[in-house]
């Protein structure tokens, strides 16, 4: 009896073993089968852009230095002007920061709306969270690019339709990270404002935003930051601020290396100041919350 | 002693109220101020008189209908009808619209009683109701008519040129030539263009119809035709999107893999050499701080226009920020793991792979698809700006000025790309680490 209860269990670990050896088998295999899909999809998608591009890869890859190395020794010959330059290109970087600045604040207010009126619990009319919801996905997922071309086909070029591209985007993702924060909200607040018989915006603002504030103050900091990125950049396509000059600089090719050089750092600077502003906020505001 | 305390706290109280209220004010003061300097910095009062509402007009009007032109050229006498006016929508010899009849005398019914005449010896007769009947003559470079002096708005006219707009069709008069606007709903020629031979027909027909080209199956020649479609460019649109998914997928994943091994050098638990350690994150502090933009300049210079210089640029750019993301995770793993498995006698490979791999997989995984989504976006702009992808082809027409229906048809497409891989990473996200809610 023991003798067979004792092969029994044998067997058991016999089999638990194998079973386990198949499975970690055939996760091996499921994994190394996705690993190789992987790999096939980043060489082939390499090769085919490789393919595309006007200059290839391997050819273009001793040249990367090239053109920053143009730029350096044309602006470290004409050092002397660089500060002249920085001043005079001061205006556009103020208007790049603007347009952030203005267009996160609209974005802000924007997502704030839609957060809590896309939020169980705390919209306004609950039948209509949905809209709301597509209403900022939709906004989300247009590229500010579309946005701003269309409007300055309509209106001129300048910082006008940058800011509303921005903005509109901007009010879409914030709208989603507001909500999600919104949703751990504490119900409790609100409940009393209710007895109370605050309006909806009175129970809002008494008892959600100081709730979501820090978090929300943080999410558009985070935004801040990505927006001077994006603002700069459709000033490449025509709507003002630094984008704008350092193309048109550029557009001069040799010779006016010293201006492109003064945008560059212009915006170097700028990028990394506001990082580390905005992430040092970013950082005693979240931690002010865990205490 | 205990009413004194109590004015004290009263006293403390009524300070916090104050210094609260003076923030309740004061920050939505300051937002306003700042709202009224950039009213005058970005020149909003100045905006009315740039705003060209023409080009609204004709944006809101153009991106869902299209024109048929109806040109006579006054020199050869020749009339052709085409699309858009566009060689590429030119009606092919022999057939034109219904609407317009006639052989010497060509009518064309504008539809609504307006009704345009191409007489011979380059007469142009043009009947608009509640108007009088209008006779233009064209005469070498110049135009005679019976128009009156006092003239609606609906018409410009000069000695060269007369403009009708009316809510039917648009007539333009030059010396050289006669053209007529018709407007229709639609995107026009949007499955087949003119000359071939399935356009007009049904999809029945396409599916279990008479051959109509005998060369080739209905299915196939149709859908062919419809890919080569020389007016909407779907092959071209189509390996346009594929490009900017491509720039986003290589330049996401190139840069966790190039992240991945660097985040260790940055992270102060894994990498014990302080100065290996300030340098990897000072890399990554610039590289992000250079930003796509610059690096998209830099890099055109190099690799010329492209996906690849579009990849390229999102790749170094995010190197950075995943290397910051990457490396704060790494800092944030759980040593019991570690120890655990080194207490099995794993070497230091091991451990990682094991140990440390992982832990942060979930945090990772979720960061790369995440920035995989918000790539597609940003290799649409990154493709306007280095000359690849849907992002050109969309500068490009908007550009051009004249074809909004297909800028109205690559807005849309855009938006469902980026819908679509929203989706596909939130997707993938619940596939591979489960999902959160």
């Amino acid at each position: 009896m023991a003798d067979i209860s004792l092969s029994g269990a044998a067997q058991t670990v016999d089999n638990i073993q194998s079973t386990y050896m198949a499975q970690v088998q055939r996760r091996r295999l499921y994994g190394g089968l996705n690993l190789l899909i992987f790999i096939i999809l980043m060489v082939s998608g390499f090769n085919i852009a490789d393919d595309r591009n006007a200059g290839g890869f391997w050819d273009g890859l001793h040249q990367i230095g090239d053109y920053p190395a143009d730029v350096l020794s044309e602006a470290w010959e004409k050092r002397a002007d660089l500060p002249a330059l920085i001043a005079k290109y001061f205006p556009a970087l103020v208007e790049t920061v603007n347009i952030a600045a203005v267009s996160t604040l609209i974005g802000a207010i924007g997502g704030l709306f839609l957060s809590l009126l896309g939020t169980r619990g705390l919209a306004k009319w609950p039948r209509l969270i949905p809209l709301f919801r597509r209403i900022s996905d939709i906004m989300r997922a247009v590229p500010e690019i579309v946005i701003a071309l269309v409007l300055i086909f309509v209106l001129g070029g300048g910082p006008v339709p940058a800011m509303i591209a921005i903005a509109i985007h901007t009010a879409g993702s914030l709208g989603k990270m507001f909500s999600e924060v919104a949703e751990n909200a504490d119900l409790k607040p609100v409940d009393g404002l209710v007895s109370t018989g605050a309006t909806w915006s009175q129970r809002m603002l008494l008892g959600v935003v100081p709730q979501v504030a820090p978090n929300y103050v943080s999410y558009a900091l985070l935004r801040f930051e990505i927006n001077i990125r994006a603002s700069a950049i459709l000033g490449f396509v025509g709507a003002g601020g630094l984008g704008y000059e350092l193309r048109n600089s550029m557009a001069w090719g040799p010779g006016r290396f010293d201006e492109a050089a003064a945008i560059f750092i212009l915006l170097f600077g700028t990028i990394v100041f506001f990082d580390q502003v905005s992430s040092r906020y970013r950082n005693r505001l979240t931690e002010g919350q865990g205490q | 002693m205990t009413a004194i305390d109590l004015d004290a706290t009263k006293f403390q109280a009524e300070k916090l109220f104050q210094r609260k209220r003076i923030i309740g004010y004061g920050i939505p003061a300051v937002i306003a101020l700042y709202f009224v300097y950039i009213f005058f910095a970005f020149d909003l009062p100045g905006l009315a008189q740039r705003a060209n509402m023409d080009n609204a007009m004709t944006l809101a009007s153009d991106s869902w209908s299209h024109k048929v032109h109806v040109t006579r050229d006054n020199r050869s006498g020749e009339i052709t009808y085409a699309v858009e006016g566009e060689r590429k929508g030119r009606y092919p010899e022999g057939q034109r619209p219904d609407w317009v009849t006639g052989n010497e005398v060509i009518t064309i019914d504008l539809g609504g009683d307006h009704v345009v005449r191409y007489l011979p010896d380059n007469r142009t007769e043009i009947e608009i109701p509640g108007f009088q009947l209008i006779e233009v003559q064209a005469e070498g470079r110049s135009l005679t008519t019976n128009l009156p002096d006092d003239l609606p708005d609906w018409i410009s006219a000069s000695i060269r040129r007369i403009g009708i707009t009316t809510p039917e069709g648009r007539i333009t008069l030059t010396g050289a030539r006669t053209e007529v606007f018709n407007y229709f709903p639609g995107w026009e020629l949007f499955w087949f263009t003119l000359d071939s031979p399935y356009h007009g027909q049904g999809l029945g027909t396409l599916l279990f119809g008479e051959r109509l080209d005998p060369t080739r199956l209905n299915i196939s020649g149709a859908i062919s035709d419809w890919w080569n479609n020389a007016m909407w460019r779907h092959k071209d649109v189509a390996w346009a999107i594929g490009e900017t998914i491509l720039m986003a997928f290589l330049g996401t994943m190139g840069a966790a893999i190039i992240a991945l091994p660097l985040a260790f050098l940055a992270a102060k638990r894994f990498s014990p050499v302080m100065l290996l350690r300030a340098a990897t994150r000072r890399l990554f502090d610039f590289v992000r701080g250079v930003d796509a933009l610059i690096w998209t300049v830099v890099l055109a210079r190099a690799f010329g226009p492209g996906p690849l210089t579009g990849a390229l640029a999102i790749l170094i750019t995010d190197t950075g920020t995943f290397g910051k993301i990457f490396s704060e995770a790494l800092e944030n793993v759980d040593q019991k793991q570690i120890e655990g498995v080194s207490s099995t006698g794993a070497k230091p490979l091991q451990r990682y792979r094991f140990g440390v791999i992982p832990q942060v997989v979930p945090v990772l995984l979720a960061q790369i698809l995440y920035f995989l989504e918000s790539n597609t976006r940003s290799a649409t702009i990154i493709g306007a700006i280095t000359g690849g992808g849907i992002g050109l082809m969309l500068t490009q027409a908007i550009q051009t000025q004249k074809d909004w229906e297909e800028v109205a048809y690559y807005i849309v497409l855009i938006i469902a790309m980026v819908m679509i891989m929203d989706w596909f990473s939130g997707w993938l996200r619940g596939k591979l680490i489960g999902r959160k809610d």
